[in-house]
């Protein structure tokens, strides 16, 4: 009987929730050595993501570091959530009430871009239209039936579905919102941007790692090869 | 100074066979001289062992067996711990390294007939060893507790539930320990994966290595060097494993460092195939993905599971056969009947038998990736038969094979 009951749960609690639509992904183009497209992304997170989605693994001293700002900076512009710059980026919601209000938990952001990919992530942010039918009234294109509601509404504006005649689905903005689009679309740039930080805050210092690890090999390797020459010289 | 430590020697000899083993295991082990690119593959997956080995204990000291925890502490690791990530990246970069030393290291020996007598058992430790390598990399792929991790599991171990007479529940539920993977399945698979395994592992390379010693090692002519030996009792075409091979080994060893760096340092998820992308979501029993897939060492074999048709609504024919596919390994050398060992003077039939195994392999291995189709449904039929076919064939090949003559000695 218990097994019954969990294959049902799953069963219902698996569908409707995760259904997405594979539209083609526009890219992200984002650049991790830009600091001040980092530090705009790190601002538009903080303040239109960071309250009902969580970055739990993430530290804000760490984030000030790695974006080349102060304690001070940080804890004026980036902490509304906590007091101290040690703590990770933590939200208030109890995640009773988040899935009470938006019918599915919004999931922590620490590794989405892993999860999602930036491309993944930077067409989610372009494709939400209007669409009455849906509890916050809008939509979107690649993630069909999506929770969450278009946040970042007033910067955008709104945007409409088309469809011609053969099915083709495109997206025009019908109501300017307070960014110009090409505003727009490099906010959400800088915004996937940060997310890839967030998500392998290390990846830059990994990548110059890299380079003075290999250069060491290859000297490494020709010592080896020599030793190797000198010693099977006189095999035949 | 000298004299005391040929002193201290000295009294270690006397209680212990450190000179012996030295000499017979390294400086007086006679290699063929004419050991080719191939044969680096032995001496890098102990390597690799080694690195797995040290790497995983580092991880261990901040990682949580704890289904709650075990996704952060992860993330932890990435982050707060010094130098964390360049550990787990080494690890995970490892298991993948691990399958492609191993992979060639197997391939070699069937180019070079090596697994024939008098090396059977070499073959058959070697089998050993490569079951628990797939054991501690299935174990190991639960810990980050990812969705991946999660549902693979889930899949692999509901393999065992598709046994009949009623035994495969209650035995799929032994093995879970729950009747979903759960909190206690995580901590039963650290624990096999950090010490069970790893134990067995070791042991088994030592056999390995104790038994190719004791009859000495192929090469790629398949001759056997102690048959020409020189009035001082030393093979002729043999050299002392060290130093030749020592420092030969060296400069294989930079070689895959440097590639293993370059996949590390730029490419840790492997494309997608070492790490996979659903991973980076935390474990949730709710949420099935729409595509589970195996990390890519395990994909051919996946394609055999799922190539099988199912018998009566039963999977259980395709578990067989999968089995069945990895435990015929095994018995490769009774099933090779040519009395020719090396590639070089075997006829262009085993030639091409073994060519369409590799590309067999690499095709099985790419359709375990993908979902799927009618079309990859019946390349995986097609592979599964021609998987099976290698096998007998080679039982049936000195028939009709044309081989060259063996050398007496190697050819350089």
């Amino acid at each position: 009987m218990k097994k019954i009951i969990i294959a049902g749960l799953f069963f219902v609690l698996s569908a409707p929730v995760f259904a997405s639509s594979g539209a083609p992904l526009m890219h992200a183009n984002n650049d991790l050595h830009d600091k001040a497209s980092l530090q705009n992304g790190a601002k538009l997170f903080v303040n239109n993501c960071l309250s009902c989605h969580s970055a739990k693994y993430m530290r804000f001293n760490r984030m000030g570091r790695d974006l080349g700002m102060t304690k001070e900076q940080v804890a004026e512009n980036l902490m509304f959530t906590t007091d101290k710059v040690v703590n990770t980026m933590d939200i208030a919601m109890k995640p009773d009430d988040a899935a009470r209000w938006f019918g599915v938990l919004p999931p922590d952001l620490s590794v989405i871009a892993r999860a999602r990919g930036t491309d993944w992530l930077y067409t989610y942010f372009m494709s939400f239209y209007e669409d009455k039918a849906r509890p916050f009234g809008v939509n979107n294109l690649l993630f069909k039936d999506v929770g969450m509601p278009h946040v970042l509404m007033d910067l955008q504006g709104k945007q409409v579905l088309i469809k011609d005649e053969n099915g083709h689905e495109e997206l025009k903005l019908a109501e300017a919102g307070t960014m110009g689009e090409e505003e727009f679309s490099n906010a959400m740039r800088d915004l996937v941007n940060f997310l890839e930080y967030l998500g392998e805050p290390i990846k830059t210092t990994r990548q110059a790692m890299g380079y003075k690890v290999i250069l060491f090999l290859l000297v490494l390797f020709v010592f080896a090869y020599l030793l190797k020459k000198e010693y099977w010289k006189d095999i035949h | 100074m000298m004299n005391m430590l040929v002193n201290l020697l000295g009294w270690v000899d006397d209680r212990f066979p450190l000179t012996k083993m030295w000499k017979e295991h390294l400086s007086e082990y006679y290699a063929p001289k004419n050991f080719n690119f191939w044969y680096f593959f032995g001496s890098l997956a102990l390597l690799v062992l080694v690195i797995q080995i040290i790497s995983g204990i580092w991880l261990t000291m901040s990682y949580k067996p704890d289904a709650v925890m075990a996704f952060g502490s992860v993330e932890y690791i990435m982050r707060d711990v010094d130098m964390g990530w360049l550990i787990r990246y080494i690890h995970s970069t490892g298991a993948s390294a691990f399958f492609i030393v191993v992979y060639l290291h197997m391939f070699r020996g069937m180019m070079y007939g090596s697994y024939k007598k008098p090396r059977e058992l070499i073959w058959v430790f070697g089998m050993l060893i490569y079951l628990c390598l797939m054991a501690e990399a299935f174990l190991g792929y639960l810990l980050p507790w990812g969705q991946m991790s999660y549902w693979g599991a889930q899949v692999i171990v509901n393999l065992f539930a598709a046994v009949p007479f009623g035994i495969g529940e209650p035995l799929s539920e032994w093995i879970r320990g729950d009747y979903v993977i759960s909190d206690v399945t995580l901590n039963r698979f650290f624990a096999f994966h950090v010490i069970a395994v790893p134990f067995a592992l070791a042991g088994l390379v030592v056999a390995h290595i104790l038994a190719l010693h004791e009859v000495g090692s192929n090469n790629p002519d398949g001759v056997e060097i102690k048959k020409n030996k020189g009035p001082d009792g030393k093979p002729l075409d043999g050299i002392p494993f060290h130093p030749y091979y020592t420092v030969k080994d060296i400069v294989g060893v930079v070689v895959f460092l440097i590639i293993f760096a370059l996949i590390l340092f730029f490419a840790p998820e492997g494309f997608g195939y070492f790490m996979e992308a659903p991973n980076f979501e935390p474990a949730n029993p709710l949420k099935t993905p729409d595509h589970i897939a195996p990390v890519w060492y395990f994909t051919p074999f996946y394609a055999i599971l799922r190539a099988v048709p199912s018998i009566a609504g039963s999977a259980f024919p395709g578990v067989v056969v999968m089995f069945a596919s990895v435990l015929i390994l095994f018995l490769l050398p009774w099933m090779d009947r040519s009395p020719v060992k090396s590639i070089r003077y075997r006829g262009a039939s085993f030639k091409i038998l073994l060519f369409l195994f590799v590309i067999d392999f690499f095709v099985l291995g790419f359709l375990g990736t993908k979902p799927t189709t009618e079309l990859y449904k019946l390349m995986a039929q097609i592979g599964t038969i021609y998987y099976f076919v290698y096998f007998f064939a080679l039982m049936i090949l000195p028939s009709f094979e044309k081989t060259k003559p063996v050398p007496e000695r190697v050819t350089g």
